[in-house]
């Protein structure tokens, strides 16, 4: 025994076990602990295909609405029989808005569930945490609304079916110099967010390129409240536009603050405004204000009526684009099972990839070769707190409308 | 220490068990990986808390060190066209840790000496403020060398997936072993001696200032190579994956564990984890039941799952001659 | 520069009613109520439907009646949620570590918030204007609208009646000598128990106050929102001196100007970082913070 320093402190450790080993025996003890606590589902006689999303935590409302659309989708198609004559078995796994739950929360779906493939997330961070394991288990996955571009760069399995934010942030550009005529922006960007990040980073290269200069860039962070600092400085730029590529949460204060100090130009966002809450208490301010977006509630097509018509039927509350993106990538999906005829993992890569002019409610989408959608993207303008449809671009930035101011 | 075969048998025990788990469903692997390195986070944040009395709420900021560092080094390294695979990536893959270490240590060095003024609540919000402003200035860093991004500001760094179960189960038990090893040395009686009262410590002639910050250069350096695994092992990294939550997450397994008590702390790894786990059947609940879990343990079980008197009366099959105190802190 | 002056105070006003109630349970309790930033955003919640749902049909929104009314439900129900965490969940821990009561506070605040992100959905809402919001001054380069002038007033009454209260009152007299030594007082008649959840009653009605302030000065509520404005007030009351009621208000306007100063600056990314910073460097250099007394430590 070692002499002793302290009367009530426990001393050596002559009669326990080596630390290493311990450790390694509670290893060892470790896959029996979980395997057991492992819910089993217990087999369905449907096609398991799984989904990953941010239910909870701090982007839950994206995580959410693309759930509420991906289930909608499944029961449309389970109603009208399913696919290959067997329903889908929609299993979802809730990541908490956290990059090391979606890598389990993936595993779980791919190895423990064995879905044929998977659908999300909406953050891009997320998508490509899942990417390398759906890659590397050669289970496709097919992100809604991960718009970085790097995310379907991860393998020949990952697919998405939004649009990328380069695409989004030029439309903006060429939409403010071409459409608008301006000729001096200020840019606004959410540090927080790699999607805001994104869009700042097109927008700005293609206004320049258009021959429009950038007067100002001030920035804020996800959960901010007050902006008016931030205004105040972009005010005394004198910008002609301003471009706010963040989400919905802080556009709607941002709108108003910037209204409220008598800054009186268009402003413009991206796909992050869409919600049913931007404009709530603010319909004035958010006049003179642009977005784009990945659908329009205004577009006469019936795909789109319908799925508006439904969805207010089982959800009470207006569509937005998440939730969208969401139903049209669980459609897509089970169009591609259809048309493999099989849930081989190969086949069904090969039928994703071949997806074309398919009929979504973001519009017409084909699958291009680097697995991204190829697709129209649209203009909203607000007015009094409700979204009319400016102008549509094709894929290629072409307009497919002219401007209606 | 001297036991020999114990030795030969735990690194028998690693290579067998290193060949047994990659046979595993990748999910549970996936778990035991993650649980590993919560061991080694959890473990070294006891040093800290537990076994030194301070009160860190900033062990994520360390973490969040070791995994950007260490990322660094490794995607420099992929990009030069350096081999990440057999014995050469092995190597780089233990020289990226111990930079990522070596870093959040420095840091931890940082943390320790404005520590020393505070105790108790108030060294609890600055560490938690330093773990934001850790947060916020990688937030802000992003470059690029040759084409290929580095740290990626809020975009999130793509990382390569190098963390195995050997080098996890490798970590884990070193960490272990040094702070089990640091705290019941002659040395290490220091740690406690500063938990139990300061003032007397002081007055015994315990230089309590070095041996506080000891905690933190130690706690933290353990810290950074567990974030470096927890990089390693999740494909993509964002400042997110390392805000203050993330810290509360850890100090909730070294005090459901009872502070102070490795053994116990291992335990509420294993359990917390699992739990979430089990839980993931009703996600909109999982959270809600886990607080409630955590404050009616709290209520009832204040000394931890299994407090470290109950561990050392397991351990020793009651031979214990004196009750030991439960860490207060006045 | 004047704009952001008053942008800084208007926000400030609000973290400095936030921090009051952190000071003030500190100050008897000695633990950081982890939970007072949930509190906060539960009154924000109860505001929105007070305004919303069918006692607005009485009491029309943008009315006097209905801005009294939503405030004093706010209040009322906060401070009720106060008393009961205290009751449930602070009360059995009373003798026990001061660690185990702040991992009970985190529980108690995670519990809210996801509570929060079950019940009421995670998607933010668009708070009612409860009142009517109209520029009073509107000049080229400062506006100053009905909503900042509010805000500023009224946090500027609750304060002074805070003072009041703990001033000259019985019951604030018994706060006193509870945060001067506990002990002591509860020898010298005082209970204990009763001061403890009148101080949480106060608190969290002022936190209940300040989150329909806040819902109104920035209408865009959700579950989570008051996890960042909850340690920015902590930053704050420790700023100002924990346990002193002038010293919250100052940390909070200090903070407050200062966040919205950088906003405005190149250094607008680090904003969220500056609380922290100024915290430590307050902490390190002057622990007792701006207002605070020195405390000598018994031995």
């Amino acid at each position: 025994m070692k002499t002793r320093y302290s009367l009530h402190i426990q001393n050596s450790m002559t009669t326990r076990l080596h630390p290493v080993l311990r450790c390694a025996a509670i290893f060892a003890l470790l896959p029996l602990f979980i395997t057991s606590c492992k819910t089993t589902g217990g087999p369905t006689n449907g096609i398991p295909v799984g989904e990953f999303a941010s239910l909870t935590g701090g982007t839950a409302t994206f995580g959410q609405s693309v759930h509420n659309g991906d289930v909608l989708a499944v029961k449309e198609i389970n109603d009208a029989g399913g696919v290959l004559g067997k329903p889908i078995d929609l299993m979802t796994e809730d990541d908490q808005s956290k990059t090391e739950d979606a890598v389990a929360s993936v595993q779980k779906l791919v190895n423990s569930d064995h879905v044929i493939a998977v659908l999300g997330e909406v953050a891009s961070s997320r998508s490509m945490a899942g990417a390398p394991i759906c890659e590397n288990a050669h289970v496709p996955m097919i992100t809604p609304a991960s718009t970085n571009e790097d995310v379907t760069k991860k393998g020949d399995y990952i697919f998405r079916i939004c649009f990328i934010d380069p695409f989004q942030g030029q439309t903006m550009a060429r939409f403010a110099v071409n459409s608008l005529g301006k000729k001096r922006a200020a840019i606004l960007t959410d540090v927080k967010q790699d999607y805001s990040v994104g869009l700042d980073d097109a927008f700005k290269n293609m206004f320049t390129f258009l021959g429009g200069v950038v007067v100002s860039e001030q920035s804020y962070s996800t959960g901010d409240k007050d902006f008016r600092a931030a205004l105040t400085s972009i005010k005394g730029s004198n910008p002609e536009v301003i471009f706010v590529p963040g989400y919905y949460t802080e556009v709607s204060l941002i709108v108003r603050q910037a209204r409220e100090l008598g800054i009186d130009v268009p402003i413009l966002g991206g796909d992050g405004w869409d919600s049913p809450e931007l404009t709530k208490g603010a319909e004035q301010q958010f006049n003179n204000t642009y977005f784009s977006n990945h659908f329009s509630t205004e577009d006469p097509d019936t795909t789109v009526q319908l799925f508006i018509k439904k969805y207010q039927d089982t959800y009470h509350t207006v569509p937005d684009a998440m939730a969208a993106l969401g139903y049209d990538a669980a459609r897509i999906l089970a169009d591609a099972i259809k048309r493999a005829g099989t849930t081989d993992s190969t086949k069904l890569r090969a039928a994703i990839a071949n997806t074309k002019n398919f009929p979504g409610v973001t519009g017409t989408i084909t699958i291009d070769g680097q697995r991204n959608a190829s697709k129209p993207i649209v203009i909203i303008k607000i007015v009094n707190g409700a979204y009319h449809l400016a102008q549509r671009f094709g894929p290629n930035g072409e307009p497919m409308s002219s401007f209606q101011p | 220490m001297k036991s020999y075969p114990a030795l030969f048998l735990s690194i028998a025990a690693i290579v067998g068990l290193s060949f047994v788990m990659p046979s595993l469903n990748d999910y549970v692997l996936g778990r035991i990986i993650y649980i590993g390195i919560m061991i080694s986070l959890a473990v070294s944040l006891n040093l800290i808390n537990g076994f030194t009395g301070q009160f860190s709420l900033g062990h994520a900021g360390f973490m969040a060190v070791g995994a950007y560092a260490s990322a660094v080094i490794t995607t420099f390294l992929n990009a030069q066209g350096y081999a990440m695979n057999g014995v050469t990536g092995a190597v780089a893959f233990l020289i990226a840790l111990l930079f990522g270490g070596a870093l959040a240590a420095l840091a931890g060095l940082g943390v320790g000496i404005p520590s020393l003024r505070l105790r108790g609540d108030y060294l609890a919000i600055v560490t938690l403020g330093f773990n934001e402003i850790i947060r916020v200035i990688i937030q802000n860093v992003d470059f690029k060398i040759h084409g290929v991004d580095y740290i990626g500001g809020a975009r999130g760094f793509s990382v390569l997936p190098l963390t195995t179960f050997t080098w996890v189960f490798i970590v884990a038990a070193v960490t272990i072993f040094c702070v089990e090893n640091l705290v019941n040395s002659t040395y290490g009686r220091g740690f406690l001696a500063v938990r139990d009262d300061e003032v007397a410590a002081e007055a015994m002639g315990v230089d309590t200032t070095k041996f506080k910050v000891r905690a933190f250069v130690v706690g933290s350096f353990f810290a950074g190579v567990g974030g470096g695994l927890f990089a390693h092992s999740n494909f993509d990294i964002t400042p997110l994956d390392f805000t203050f939550l993330t810290s509360i997450d850890i100090v909730v397994i070294v005090i459901l564990g009872g502070m102070g008590s490795t053994v116990g702390v291992i335990l509420a790894a294993i359990v917390l984890t699992t739990l979430s786990e089990v839980l993931r059947s009703v996600p909109e609940f999982r959270m809600i039941i886990y607080s409630l879990l955590l404050i009616v343990l709290m209520i009832t079980r204040p000394q931890g799952l299994l407090g470290p008197a109950t561990m050392e009366r397991l351990l020793r099959r009651g031979k214990r001659e004196k009750p030991l105190v439960t860490p207060v802190e006045s | 520069m004047l704009q952001q002056l008053i942008n800084g105070i208007s926000l400030g006003a609000i973290y400095a009613l936030i921090a009051l109630g952190y000071t003030m349970i500190y100050g008897v309790l000695r633990f950081i109520n982890f939970a007072h930033g949930d509190v906060f955003m539960i009154g924000a919640y109860v505001g929105y439907f007070a305004a919303t749902s069918w006692l607005a049909r009485f009491f029309p929104i943008g009315t006097v009646e209905s801005t009294v009314l939503v405030f004093f439900l706010a209040m009322a129900i906060c401070a009720a949620l106060g008393a009961i965490i205290e009751f449930l969940a602070y009360r059995p821990l009373r003798s026990r570590p001061k660690l185990t009561v702040l991992i009970t506070a985190i529980g108690v605040s995670l519990f809210l918030e996801y509570s929060g992100q079950l019940v009421f959905s995670a998607n933010p809402r668009g708070f009612p204007a409860i009142i009517m919001n109209r520029a009073v001054v509107h000049t080229k380069t400062l506006t100053i609208d009905t909503v900042e002038i509010v805000v500023i007033l009224l946090s500027l009454v609750l304060m002074f009646l805070l003072r009041v209260i703990v001033m000259r009152t019985k019951i604030g007299t018994a706060m006193r000598a509870v945060s001067y030594n506990q002990q002591a007082a509860s020898l010298m008649g005082i209970n204990i128990s009763k001061v403890i959840t009148f101080t949480f009653l106060i608190g969290s009605a002022l936190a209940g106050a300040g989150g329909v302030l806040y819902g109104t000065e920035y209408p865009s509520i959700e579950p989570l929102m008051g996890i960042l404005p909850g340690l920015k007030a902590f930053v704050a009351a420790v700023l100002g001196g924990i346990g002193s009621i002038p010293g919250a208000a100052l940390g909070g306007l200090i903070i407050g100007l200062v966040e919205t100063f950088v906003s405005g600056t190149a250094a607008s990314t680090y904003r969220d970082a500056i609380a922290f910073a100024i915290l430590i460097a307050i902490l390190v250099f002057k622990p007792s913070g701006l207002l605070g007394k020195r405390e000598i430590e018994k031995v």
